[in-house]
């Protein structure tokens, strides 16, 4: 336990030290935001309308007990922008992405390609784990704000189209009731996540150990863990952020 | 088998420092000892042919030689360089100078073969044109040059093991490390895969490491070579044996053998008799 720790930090530290050799992988880099931020969209699209749809619903239906309807849309943007966006839009990529890189440097691990690739002079850890690294913490830098807005969409379709409220009403509240410290706090995290989700793919594809059997293990734990370390880590930048700024 | 020797033109093994030093190398997994106090040469221009039973630990001694592990006791010494104590970072550079062809190919799934072949070169930044006329020199070597474009996916298992072949000495390295070339192919694929074997020793004369645990095909490395002229691998004249290709041999980590052909096949000892027949 201690030496995986051991091992996973020394990964993580040697993926953010590469950024600042002389070689950097561009063309890696653009085809992992590709592969990790366009192909995570649509997941990421619709977990985020029917998030918002579905806490519109839900709020409504608590704020009507108090005749407090009016504030759906800042229930809605609060919730989203702080927590909802970022959290489940990371779980989402997490599920998606963390496995595949598992899965991926898993099997170049099991048939020996990890091994070629160092054979032939190169340095896994700054061809693959740098460039996807890099890649999923600026992806779920934008997939987040994406999250958010679209969240903020549906939240005001079911407002608006199936409880009847007013749109401007809405999105005046849900705009209005915003401040600096709600939209640092919903962008800090996806970067603290991108890199949970990263660094925790590539270290248990890059330890895979036992055929296939073994990677699918890898992929599983891949997913596992990184889910449980963005809940654990959202619950501390959250403590942070409201110690911080006193919300 | 005949154990007459024949000199191959250049160069002359013991001439020059050698290219791989093992000394007194041991090493274990899991508190399991696989190798134990190891220690062999292979000098400029060699092949070493390393034989022994599935599971001896053949294929941990090619990683050993090529820094992908390191030992737990002893000296492992490269081109006059100590690997085992080298920084991976140091080993890259030196890497650049050795070829290694391991045991399922382990091509690249995503990059095409023109790429898996190219990728050092790549990695160099070597000129497009450079690399364009490399790339299709190493794959005509192996006769491979209209498969550029495919996929390893797309290939037979003796087709990805040429390729891996054609990708380890695309560089002119100088030192080959072939792990089990010919292991999981067919007769008449495995004996093509030696032919290359013998192609890359006559024409180039690197020095090679080459482990294996069929003797027919170690066999085939000592008793042929390769024509030029007619294109094809063919059996030393009068039965000779190839002066500088000769024998190791691993007995559960041990090393118990280290010689000549002529010696390898009149040796005493039970284990090596027993193997042999």
């Amino acid at each position: 336990m201690v030496g995986s720790v051991q091992d996973y930090a020394v990964l993580s530290a040697s993926s953010i030290a590469n950024l600042f050799s002389r070689r950097l992988y561009w063309s890696d880099i653009a085809m992992q935001a590709d592969r990790i931020g366009v192909g995570s969209l649509p997941i990421v699209i619709l977990t985020g309308f029917f998030t918002g749809g579905v806490l519109a619903l839900q709020s409504a239906s608590t704020l009507a007990q108090f005749g407090a309807t009016a504030i759906t849309g800042q229930l809605v943007s609060f919730s989203m922008i702080k927590e909802l966006g970022p959290v489940l839009t990371s779980l989402m990529v997490s599920g998606r992405n963390a496995s595949g890189m598992a899965s991926e440097l898993g099997s170049m691990m099991v048939t020996e390609q990890i091994d070629a690739m160092r054979a032939l002079g190169t340095d896994p850890i700054k061809k693959l784990v740098t460039p996807r690294v890099v890649a999923t913490i600026f992806m779920l830098f934008f997939l987040t704000i994406v999250s958010d807005a679209v969240g903020i969409a549906g939240g005001a379709s079911v407002s608006i189209l199936m409880l009847g409220q007013d749109g401007s009403q809405y999105f005046h509240t849900a705009y209005q009731s915003l401040v600096f410290a709600d939209i640092l706090q919903g962008l800090v995290k996806p970067v603290f996540f991108g890199f949970i989700i990263a660094t925790i793919g590539c270290f248990y594809g890059m330890n895979t150990r036992g055929g296939t059997q073994g990677v699918g293990r890898s992929t599983t734990q891949a997913v596992v863990y990184s889910s449980v370390l963005i809940i654990a880590v959202d619950f501390v930048i959250s403590r942070l952020m409201i110690g911080i700024f006193g919300r | 088998m005949a154990t007459e020797t024949l000199a191959a033109a250049v160069p002359v093994p013991g001439d020059q420092e050698p290219v791989v030093i093992f000394d007194d190398v041991s090493i274990g997994f899991e508190g399991k000892p696989v190798l134990k106090n190891i220690s062999f040469r292979v000098a400029v221009g060699e092949t070493r042919i390393l034989l022994g039973p599935a599971g001896v630990g053949k294929s941990v001694l090619l990683k050993l030689a090529n820094g992908l592990f390191r030992p737990d006791s002893g000296r492992i010494t490269v081109f006059g360089q100590e690997v085992s104590s080298m920084p991976e970072g140091d080993l890259f550079g030196l890497r650049s100078r050795i070829g290694m062809v391991f045991q399922e190919s382990a091509l690249f799934d995503s990059l095409t073969v023109r790429d898996n072949v190219a990728f050092r070169l790549m990695e160099d930044k070597v000129p497009e044109s450079e690399i364009n006329d490399r790339v299709a020199e190493a794959l005509r070597f192996v006769e491979l040059e209209h498969t550029m474009q495919m996929f390893p996916a797309q290939l037979s298992g003796g087709m990805r093991r040429r390729v891996a072949i054609a990708r380890a000495i695309v560089a002119k390295p100088d030192l080959l490390l072939y792990d089990s070339p010919t292991g999981g192919l067919d007769p008449i694929t495995s004996t093509t895969i030696v032919e290359l074997v013998v192609k890359e020793r006559d024409l180039y004369h690197t020095s090679s490491l080459l482990v294996t645990h069929r003797l027919q095909d170690a066999y085939t490395l000592a008793t042929h070579t390769f024509n030029k002229a007619e294109n094809h691998m063919e059996r030393s004249s009068g039965d000779k044996t190839n002066l500088h290709t000769s024998f190791l041999m691993l007995r559960e980590g041990e090393l118990i053998f280290d010689g000549s052909t002529h010696e390898l096949v009149t040796s005493d000892d039970p284990f090596i008799k027993e193997y042999l027949t």
